[in-house]
């Protein structure tokens, strides 16, 4: 396995709505800005990969304008998943691995404002039995959530204790789209929104956009003084019936963990992509998360979740805490689909 | 070095209008499971899927490898879903082949699929986007435009789209899963037939199907002795933007780019001489010449000739769309990789009806957008 080094990553502000800055102005001013500190033009890149999803814009082959956004003239090495675009990185790092690159741009865009986010997202399910019924991606989170609570496997205080949290990291992220300081109490007297969940217990509706530079060791030195290096990274899926899974827990994580042998490493911080409070929950406990791990230091999904690149979001956060000298290793975690579906994990270290 | 990939097994179902007998999860699975017998492989021996289709709103499924997920035996294993315009299908073909070049996998299986039966195209590509100009024009619409510059830049006569057309048709009725099966398909017929946009006739159209294309992709390691692998000698993929100053919409640079790139890789010099057959994505039939100069293989102003002396013909100097192409066959989002098959198909020596005597390096080509996203691969019988 090559070692490939995350060497750039730009966020926009994470806002309730963006307004008339459409999708390819906000890939420009991250695109533009990560490839601006690293001194290099898209003529230096090899390979770029986009993540996004048609159905935010409500145009087929929405994506395409995104290439508005780049250098593509002269004609560039291109690709795009309908994904979250941590699995861009995932394309890319793999285009890295087998030498056809040394160095490729990952961006990720969606902006939620426009449309009906919650209605969207039930086009996931299984399109003859399940999204005629039209379950929105927030009442199949609340079924969750309830199969949790009324199990004994989580209390609402847990997680509450997740949003207090959450807020409170989120003051120091400058990007972040909701945070402040809240007690526990405060936020146990707020009324459901979709029983038992409520609403600061989901991630707002966010618009957005993120890119990242990631280059092959020799190329990450060159460029980067704090190379991020992705020593390990896996992800998996799980049936899309959501009557089929044990809702309560995240096999395709623990597969994932197994994979990267997590259990050896001396994980520091992680970024978990929780929508939902209690999601959260579920990955601490599949990863086995020792209490000294420092959780969502950026806030996660919950002070921002910019659809389709809150998970690359997260491997970026992960990059940026790396910076500090105290912190040396570093786990990031990517979810795809209803209720924790699909699931990635990539560890990064700082040598 | 990239570790050596290969073709092991190509599976398709029966493309055609409505196929009523099975959702998206059993047309996926019928090409799959095909796929897995032409390998001598089991479920088992897959490491990792690669889904591609495009776009989503045609089915108005948003992402549907959540869904396929049972379907396709991932559950468990890493997915991916590539989304790449109308190149996709032959984008996900070399996404699938990064996975093992990366030395990371043993055998993907790469699955492709529209079932445009419970779709709309002209609906889905004709939404409106804010400050833009409303197409309602479809895809022959947007690109007949570039067809009738082709025809006056390079003084074309009428009848080059009627003969692909015919061509296209004519090997068709060797393929049994084509689409198309249109018996004393002639010139006439295609001339006859209404016109849609000057210059194409209905039958210089590419039809609307239901279908869907799997394949697995091995590492060199793991190619057994009961498998006949086409070995893949070069990928490549170029995009650039629908619209800019000075952009060459008949010719354009980034397909040239591809091209070369890959012929490059194959360590090909002269690719007219080269290769022996291609699979080339030709929706209109005037897209035959047009991608014969774009990809190199005919000077500039002469992919008409090759077309009209019958060069393109099965049993001509450089056959291309032995299956009937995209022409007798267009489940859209497996389109691209149905080319790429059907030129490991050829290198394999398992065309059947419609194999081209003594094919053993074979071109597989993609493009999609507004003709500015490119995909292609070589592949060859023998080993590098």
């Amino acid at each position: 396995m090559r070692k490939v080094g995350i060497i750039g990553y730009e966020q926009t502000p994470m806002l309730r709505d963006a307004g008339a800055q459409n999708e390819v102005e906000l890939i420009m001013s991250v695109v533009h800005k990560v490839l601006k500190n690293l001194s290099i033009t898209q003529s230096d890149i090899d390979f770029t990969c986009s993540g996004s999803c048609d159905y935010l814009q409500g145009v087929s082959f929405a994506f395409v304008d995104g290439l508005n956004a780049i250098s593509a003239v002269p004609p560039i090495k291109e690709s795009h998943v309908e994904m979250d675009a941590a699995w861009a990185l995932y394309e890319s790092w793999l285009k890295i691995q087998s030498g056809q690159a040394e160095i490729a741009l990952i961006y990720g865009f969606g902006k939620s404002s426009p449309g009906e986010i919650r209605e969207i997202l039930s086009l996931q399910l299984d399109p003859y039995y399940i999204a005629p019924l039209w379950p929105d991606s927030v009442s199949l989170a609340a079924l969750q959530a309830r199969l949790l609570l009324d199990q004994g496997i989580i209390s609402e205080k847990e997680m509450a204790v997740v949003v207090q949290d959450s807020r409170s990291k989120a003051i120091d992220n400058t990007n972040s789209q909701l945070s402040g300081d809240f007690t526990i109490e405060e936020l146990l007297q707020e009324p459901y929104f979709v029983s038992p969940l409520k609403k600061h217990d989901c991630s707002p509706i966010t618009d957005g956009a993120a890119a990242m530079v990631i280059a092959s060791e020799e190329k990450a030195k060159e460029l980067y003084e704090y190379p991020a290096y992705i020593t390990g990274i896996d992800h998996r899926i799980e049936t899309g019936q959501i009557g089929a899974r044990d809702l309560t827990k995240s096999p395709s994580v623990e597969i994932s963990a197994a994979a990267l042998k997590l259990a050896s490493k001396n994980i520091q911080v992680a970024e978990l992509h929780a929508p939902f409070s209690h999601q959260q929950l579920i990955l601490t406990e599949a990863l086995k998360l020792s209490d000294n791990v420092l959780i969502n230091k950026s806030g996660g999904a919950l002070a921002g979740n910019i659809v389709m690149t809150a998970g690359l979001d997260r491997i970026g956060s992960i990059f940026q805490q790396l910076k500090s000298n105290e912190v040396h290793c570093g786990l990031a975690h990517a979810t795809s689909g209803p209720c924790l579906q699909q699931n990635m994990l990539v560890l990064l270290e700082d040598n | 070095m990239p570790t050596l990939a290969a073709v092991v097994g190509m599976g398709q179902t029966y493309h055609k209008s409505k196929r009523n007998d099975v959702s998206m999860a059993g047309l996926v699975r019928e090409s799959a499971d095909d796929a897995l017998r032409d390998a001598n492989l089991d479920w088992k021996d897959i490491d990792a899927v690669i889904l591609g289709k495009a776009p989503d709103m045609f089915e108005g499924v948003m992402m549907p490898e959540l869904y396929l997920s049972d379907a396709l035996v991932a559950n468990g294993k890493p997915i991916i879903r590539v989304h790449t315009a109308g190149s996709v299908g032959g984008a996900t073909g070399i996404v699938a082949a990064s996975y093992i070049q990366s030395g990371l996998f043993k055998r993907v299986l790469v699955a492709t699929y529209e079932k445009q039966s419970e779709s709309n195209a002209m609906w889905a590509l004709s939404t409106t986007v804010p400050y833009a100009p409303l197409i309602n024009a479809g895809a022959g619409g947007y690109f007949t435009p570039y067809m009738r510059e082709y025809k006056r830049r390079h003084k074309a006569p009428d009848n080059i789209g009627r003969l692909v057309a015919v061509k296209d048709r004519l090997n068709a009725l060797k393929n049994p899963k084509a689409h198309l099966q249109i018996e004393g398909i002639n010139e006439e017929m295609v001339e006859k037939s209404p016109i849609l946009w000057d210059p194409l006739t209905f039958l210089e159209s590419c039809p609307s199907s239901d279908g869907a294309c799997s394949l697995i992709i091995s590492s060199e390691d793991s190619v057994d002795s009961n498998q006949t692998p086409a070995w893949i000698l070069g990928t490549s993929v170029r995009s650039e933007p629908t619209m800019y100053v000075g952009r060459d919409v008949v010719n354009p640079i980034a397909g040239t780019e591809c091209a070369k790139d890959v012929y490059h890789q194959a360590g090909i010099l002269d690719p007219r001489k080269e290769i022996d057959c291609a699979e080339i994505y030709v929706p209109f039939s005037w897209y035959e010449p047009m991608w014969l100069e774009n990809l190199l293989l005919a000077d500039i102003g002469k992919g008409w000739m090759m077309s009209e002396n019958g060069d393109t013909s099965l049993e001509g100097s450089f056959p291309v769309n032995m299956s009937g192409g995209v022409l007798s066959s267009n489940p859209i989002g497996a389109s691209g990789l149905i080319r790429f098959g059907e030129a490991a198909q050829q290198v394999r020596q398992k065309a059947g009806d419609y194999q081209v005597s003594n094919a053993n390096i074979a071109l597989g080509h993609a493009f999609g957008g507004g003709a500015q996203f490119f995909a292609m691969w070589i592949v060859a019988s023998k080993k590098p």
